[in-house]
């Protein structure tokens, strides 16, 4: 199958590792990867703030560049959360039929990575050896936005060496929520604490999650209190091989 | 009016490092959403039910003048009385001129959200009535002359021993323990008298059938039974989208109410009451329709939603963020996650711009909502109309925040790909002078309240699509 | 004025509604459980389950059996001053109590009685609650409510499954205007640390005669 890639612009920026390892993913699936130029950024920045109309030339240039695309997949789930939840309403509150249209076609080929593996191909052993003691955080948007249910987790179970703890009130938000992080950064510190609290709880060397932007909020609190746990995005985890090792 | 402007981000700080707070809530919040859960997961046709109360309220909702004529006409024909009003103001001067016409100096008042909205009973003091409130925590609010923290327990924030110095205090009840059955016993002997004498009982509204006229009114202590059964005169303040439509109605809605607000199978108390029960109860009954806000709410059709709200405060129980600020961060009669959104549309979005921004939309919510209001939906559409209110009638200073300008300006970068590309290049060189053993620690401005607390990993080097042109061209 | 403006309001608010839709066109999914297979004795188990949950004492007895077991419920508690309903029957008057009849007694005087004895219109298994709607033996609201125990006579008859069933059973007293009342044990508050206590303004003690 030919995979047209959507990097989400943090991914491509700040991230490029775990996109890097979504295409290893799928190339030894035996996939095809594209990956269309012409993308830049969803808009879920800019959505989630309130600036609705600045969204619409980028909901235009994404509709643009994957207009051709076979299947859409990636990494972000919040990114896909956008497209798929947010998408619709832009379209109706500030676009044409056409554009919505467009958005219904584009929503029916896109999909999460793990929702793509499991639930689309099938698939839950890729192959993957990690040898380390992980714990999953499943984030807010994979799991009550987008509804992937225990993809990853199946994906996981089936890394070889991989020593998978449950993590504690997991399904508590860890706090981010995009400018949330800024404007209510008290609020969302005392919501990181309690999730740092219970990754420590665990563990873990290692914590994982569909989402890298809310790893990044993770991991940037992990970082500063020197904890010595590091965030890795799920696809880094299911990229690595008995013959090409993760080396964190 | 001295009634302060929600500032969500300017207060909640120092609730978040109030340990007091933060322990009481955390324990009684984690409690309820263990039982709630237990009890939820008992329903085999849970989400049946929630889709049924959806599309009730819906139907109420898209025929309310229809409904409104309904009910009245029903309340009238059991020998009640129906009154409208459009503002506060005309809610409050109904209710006060018929206690007056009574010569009544005191009512007993059943905890009611819309009488909280209204500030009735400010105004029945300006006029020299006592309004006495007889739900335990709205006693213990209105004896520590403290606002309420949440919808269903308004004094959620205080605990056991902090309750029990207060009826010492104020209820000269010298010998008390902090033991719950002890503290509602004082309670109880304060209240009795009133409930006796009092001839004139004002309620809320839980629910009012426009086929028969009947009001419901869901409790657990007893108060409610008491206020709406032993008083001569009977008043019931509630908001227009309070109606369903039938009686069999209550079926989906007694189900879902007290499972998802004191997560029990059924509170203690229901009270149905159709008008005016001869030999049994008030001889006298009034009914107030209050607007109040509301039909602003209405014409929104995605803020439409909104009004579905059943008061059960399910959202505020499991919201995470409620948790840890506490109901007093919102400065709104209506805290957590459906006062964030019910406020703003009430009162002006210009009014309450913060409380849309009062949530890292992570939608659980949404998840317990009995009445399916897509609260996370409407947070990021309020979110819309704030800025677009900014963009049309903001100050130069709103217009020039960093955020304002920085928005637009990346929508601009965002829009394009070779601008993009050329931000990408410019981030990575900017970032050198920041940038220590691969994180960024410190960061000006806007941002700072990122390095406040977290670091920041350095960009890389090579961005995906840099990596991907060069390996395909390579290939 | 307000009514017509506040109308006119609505009206605005709903313009996107098309003006030929009418209630009938918002469709409501009834698909919840509205009734259960289940024997009489599992209902019977289930309502003293889940009333037992909320701390009420539930005796089960025969119908030739009401009286010695009102004499044995007032007893345990030496209860003197019984409020009764006036049509309850003299036959299942128990010896050594003064029973009062409600003859419109005073809020002053419900109040000072030890207790009340009333039936019930219907009870829910489900929920563990008990519905009085002026009917038989059940008197009026004022009743129930202001003496400290009140004691219930529930027929296995009445006892339904499912909330909805009990609904459907009420209807004829709500149109017949008669006030409802659905009790689900003693009266409790939540307010302390979101536990449920039970006592506080109604009854503090509720117990039960299931009459099987």
């Amino acid at each position: 199958m030919k995979v047209s890639l959507f990097l989400s612009c943090y991914h491509d920026t700040l991230f490029p590792e775990a996109l890097k390892s979504t295409v290893k993913v799928l190339e030894r699936l035996g996939h095809t990867i594209d990956v269309p130029m012409q993308q830049t950024c969803c808009g879920q920045m800019h959505f989630n703030t309130g600036y609705q109309t600045e969204c619409m030339p980028l909901l235009d240039n994404m509709l643009a560049a994957f207009k051709e695309a076979e299947v859409v997949v990636s990494p972000s789930a919040s990114c896909v959360g956008m497209m798929r939840e947010y998408y619709p309403y832009l379209a109706e509150q500030h676009g044409t039929h056409a554009q919505a249209e467009a958005v219904a076609a584009l929503n029916a080929k896109t999909f999460e990575l793990s929702d793509f593996l499991v639930n689309k191909l099938g698939v839950e052993d890729v192959g993957a050896y990690y040898p380390h003691r992980v714990t999953f955080h499943p984030t807010c948007h994979s799991t009550r936005m987008l509804k992937i249910g225990d993809a990853p987790l199946k994906l996981l179970r089936n890394v070889k060496g991989i020593d998978l703890v449950e993590l504690g009130a997991k399904e508590e938000c860890c706090g981010f929520g995009g400018t949330f992080s800024l404007k209510n950064a008290d609020t969302s510190m005392a919501m990181l604490s309690s999730k740092i609290k219970n990754i420590m709880n665990t563990g873990a060397e290692i914590c994982t999650a569909a989402d890298t932007s809310c790893l990044m909020h993770i991991g940037g609190g992990l970082h500063r209190l020197r904890t010595g746990i590091k965030t890795l995005h799920l696809a880094e985890i299911l990229a690595s091989t008995e013959e090409h090792a993760h080396v964190s | 009016m001295s009634v302060k402007l929600p500032m969500f981000e300017k207060t909640a700080p120092e609730n978040v490092q109030n340990s007091q707070l933060r322990r009481n809530l955390g324990k009684v919040t984690g409690a309820i959403r263990v039982k709630r859960a237990r009890v939820v997961d008992e329903m085999p046709d849970w989400e049946a039910l929630r889709d049924a109360g959806y599309a009730l309220k819906t139907k109420v909702l898209r025929n309310l003048d229809t409904y409104l004529l309904e009910l009245e006409t029903s309340v009238t024909r059991v020998g009640g009385k129906v009154h409208w009003a459009q503002s506060a103001q005309e809610a409050n001067q109904i209710v006060t001129d018929l206690v007056k016409s009574h010569g009544a100096t005191e009512v007993i008042k059943v905890k009611s959200m819309t009488t909280e909205e209204t500030r009735l009973n400010d105004a029945l003091a300006a006029s020299g009535i006592k309004a006495i409130e007889t739900d335990l925590a709205e006693l213990i609010i209105k004896l520590a002359n403290e606002e309420s923290s949440h919808i269903l327990v308004p004094a959620i924030h205080k605990n056991r021993s902090e309750i029990r110095e207060l009826f010492i205090r104020t209820l000269g009840e010298p010998d008390l323990t902090d033991e719950p059955a002890n503290l509602a016993g004082a309670a109880r002997r304060y209240l009795r008298k009133k409930f006796l004498t009092v001839p004139v009982g004002i309620s809320g509204a839980n629910f009012a059938v426009a086929e028969t006229g009947t009001i419901a009114v869901v409790e657990s202590e007893g108060n409610g039974r008491m206020c709406t059964t032993l008083p001569k005169v009977l008043i019931t303040m509630m908001g227009i989208e309070k109606i369903i439509p039938t009686w069999q109605d209550f079926e989906v809605f007694m189900q879902t109410l007290p499972r998802s607000s004191t997560a029990e199978r059924m509170n203690p108390y229901n009270s149905f009451w159709t008008g005016v029960h001869e030999g049994d109860g008030p001889q006298e009954f009034h009914l107030v329709l209050v607007d109040n806000g509301r039909t602003e709410v209405l014409k929104d059709e995605i803020g439409r939603q909104t009004l579905n709200c059943i008061r059960c405060s399910a959202c505020l129980n499991v919201c995470p963020v409620y948790e840890r600020t506490g109901g007093h961060a919102y400065h709104s009669v209506y805290p957590g996650p459906i006062g964030a959104i019910l406020t703003p549309q009430l009162i002006g979005i210009e009014n309450a711009s913060s409380l849309p921004y009062a949530s890292s939309l992570c939608g659980a919510c949404y998840e317990v909502c009995p009445v399916k209001i897509n609260i996370p939906e409407v947070l990021v559409h309020l979110r819309g109309r704030a800025i677009k209110y900014k963009k049309d009638h903001g100050t130069l200073k709103d217009k020039l925040s960093p955020e304002h300008l920085g928005m637009q300006a990346v929508a601009k970068v965002f829009a394009n790909q070779s601008r993009y590309e050329s931000a990408q290049k410019l981030a990575r060189m900017g970032q050198g002078v920041l940038a220590k053993e691969g994180y960024i620690s410190s960061l000006p401005g806007y941002l700072s309240g990122w390095t406040a607390m977290r670091d920041l990993k350095t960009l890389p080097q090579e961005s995906f699509r840099d990596w991907w042109r060069k390996r395909e061209g390579q290939k | 004025m307000s009514k017509e403006s506040m109308l006119a309001a609505i009206r605005i608010a709903l313009k996107d509604v098309p003006e030929t839709e009418t209630p009938k066109d918002t469709v409501v999914p009834r698909a919840y459980l509205t009734r259960l297979e289940t024997s009489l004795e599992e209902r019977l188990e289930l309502f003293t389950e889940r009333i037992e949950d909320y701390k009420v004492v539930v005796h089960r007895i025969k119908e030739n059996e009401i009286s010695a077991n009102i004499e044995a419920c007032l007893q345990a508690r030496a209860a003197k001053t019984i409020v009764i309903p006036t049509d309850f029957p003299d036959t299942w008057l128990a010896q050594g109590f003064s029973f009062v009849q409600d003859e419109n007694l005073s809020h002053q005087q419900l109040d000072e009685s030890d207790g009340v004895i009333t039936g019930c219109e219907v009870a829910v298994a489900q929920t563990g609650s008990i519905a009085l709607a002026a009917g038989k033996y059940q008197g009026r609201r004022a009743i129930s409510l202001l003496p400290d125990y009140h004691l219930c006579l529930v027929f296995a008859s009445q006892v339904v499954d499912l909330v909805p069933e009990a609904f459907e059973k009420l209807e004829p007293s709500v149109k017949n205007r008669k006030p409802i009342t659905f009790i689900s044990g003693p009266s409790a508050t939540s307010d302390i640390e979101l536990n449920r206590v039970e006592g506080v303004h109604g009854p503090r003690t509720l117990e039960v005669l299931l009459i099987v």
